[in-house]
């Protein structure tokens, strides 16, 4: 049974940015958009397991740092390849200036 | 029903059929490789030789997308005007549209035979098969696939001689700044680099100086570049200067056929070039599949290279003028960023170093602001406080 994890604080991550999660011996991370939406992602790109928190957001996308793929945050579909393989995504809420995740 | 064959199984003939089917065409297409194995991904052969190679997509994935695999199948030629190809082993078959994705080959100059090169996956056995414990290894060019396979080589435990003939390393990819912190990994990990030293002549064993010296080793590899695989566009009559001559929609001299990735000769920014990229390889596929269903669009994307050395990554946007200043900007920890302005004082290039993956933000956002043709004060650009994400959103 997923719960509910406090995972950080909304203000801990910038605008368009991303930070890495790891719980529970996996790794995640969190990414907020353009307009302020929170979306938790598989922490390893499904290209070759680069970690994503190096990777730059642009609106709700996010761009593996070493090999250029983009997947969209919300979905986890890739976008661009070289990646064939979308993301996992995990359900994600902002309460009391906390985010979090199920997972 | 319309027919588009693609020459070429490499990173930019498998995008672009891919592309095609993504894009709603709904004709045939067929990808004809001369190697035998499903396609691959090649840069890991310098980084990760004794890895399976990586396929590009699994075999399912031809199979669901409709398109019909011809490997280990050698074109022996292209009659433009009958619209066909011929193979070796004598099937012909015709086309609406023909892609040439054919790539490059490993190039050796005189006086070098016998030495090993990188292209292939079994090429990269074959030197995997060298780069034992204590194995003398000697190295000509100092580019991105020598030193790759000079890191790969030490790691290994094998003593690397890397031989360049210019004063120094990356001379045709990245400024000083960038290829002195490379120079310097090398020398920190046991790895000799001799520059400016003009090899006369090199077989499997030995490589020989101009002047004079004789140097032994195990074994010898030539990272010494690439040439464009142009045979079968010449033998049709496609203008081939430098690579296949395209237009912006990669189109070639003939208005069937297209041609994409390191084989082709492109315009960009005002100038003809040619690439030897893995991106640029995907992005002209996509391109160019665009442009054979009818897309108008001229291909903008900024050159982009990567490399891996050690723990170290190297990325590099854009192509730097070697006569032009460079800038520093000054992060002030264990990266390197540099960047370039145009005499239009336009963002022209930049280039970054660092463990890991630390400076791909950056350098994906100074790719970014080329790509829009930004104009910023060079000295916002070199403030390490200055936010280039805003840059970014203001550009």
């Amino acid at each position: 049974m997923a719960d509910w994890i406090d995972a950080c604080a909304a203000t801990d991550i910038d605008e368009e940015d991303v930070i890495r999660f790891d719980h529970g011996g996996r790794t995640f991370v969190i990414i907020r958009d353009h307009e302020d939406n929170y979306y938790c992602t598989d922490g390893l790109c499904t290209h070759e397991d680069v970690h994503l928190e190096d990777g730059l957001v642009v609106e709700n996308t996010i761009e593996c740092p070493k090999h250029a793929s983009i997947f969209n945050a919300s979905s986890g579909e890739v976008e661009t390849p070289p990646a064939c393989e979308n993301l996992h995504t995990y359900p994600t809420k902002v309460e009391n200036g906390r985010v979090f995740v199920e997972i | 029903m319309t027919a588009i064959l693609i020459i070429g199984a490499g990173e930019s003939g498998v995008r672009a059929a891919f592309a095609l089917r993504g894009q709603g065409f709904d004709g045939t297409i067929t990808l004809i490789g001369e190697e035998a194995a499903l396609p691959y991904e090649r840069p890991p052969l310098s980084k990760n030789p004794q890895a399976a190679p990586k396929a590009i997509r699994p075999a399912s994935a031809y199979a669901e997308a409709g398109i019909t695999l011809r490997l280990g199948a050698r074109v022996s030629g292209i009659d433009p005007a009958a619209r066909s190809v011929t193979l070796a082993d004598g099937d012909c078959l015709t086309y609406d549209s023909l892609l040439l994705a054919t790539g490059a080959r490993a190039r050796l100059f005189p006086g070098m035979a016998g030495c090993l090169t990188l292209r292939s996956d079994r090429d990269a056995t074959a030197i995997q098969a060298q780069l034992r414990p204590r194995a003398r290894i000697g190295i000509i060019g100092g580019g991105f696939i020598g030193l790759e396979l000079a890191a790969t080589a030490r790691k290994a435990g094998a003593e690397v001689t890397v031989i360049e003939a210019a004063p120094r390393v990356l001379g045709r990819a990245v400024p000083q700044e960038i290829a002195a912190r490379v120079a310097d990994r090398h020398g920190a990990e046991g790895a000799r680099l001799l520059t400016g030293a003009d090899v006369a002549a090199a077989d499997a064993r030995r490589i020989t100086l101009a002047d004079g010296t004789a140097l032994d080793f195990d074994a010898v590899i030539a990272g010494v570049g690439a040439r464009p695989e142009t045979a079968l566009a010449e033998a049709a009559g496609i203008t081939v200067d430098n690579g296949i001559v395209v237009d912006g929609q990669f189109r070639t001299s003939d208005p069937n056929i297209f041609a994409a990735g390191d084989c082709c000769n492109f315009q960009w920014r005002g100038t003809r070039i040619r690439l030897e990229s893995w991106k640029a390889a995907q992005d002209q596929g996509a391109h160019v599949a665009t442009a054979m269903l009818g897309g108008s669009d001229a291909y903008a994307k900024v050159p982009w290279f990567w490399s891996d050395q050690y723990d170290l990554t190297l990325q590099v946007a854009g192509l730097f003028d070697m006569g032009r200043p460079v800038r520093c900007r000054e992060t002030g920890d264990d990266k390197t960023l540099v960047f370039q302005c145009d005499a239009d004082g336009r963002l022209s290039a930049a280039a970054g170093i660092g463990p890991g993956n630390r400076i791909a933000k950056d350098l994906r956002i100074f790719e970014k602001l080329i790509e829009r043709g930004a104009r910023i004060d060079p000295h916002v650009l070199a403030d390490p406080a200055e936010n280039l994400k805003r840059q970014l959103k203001a550009a």
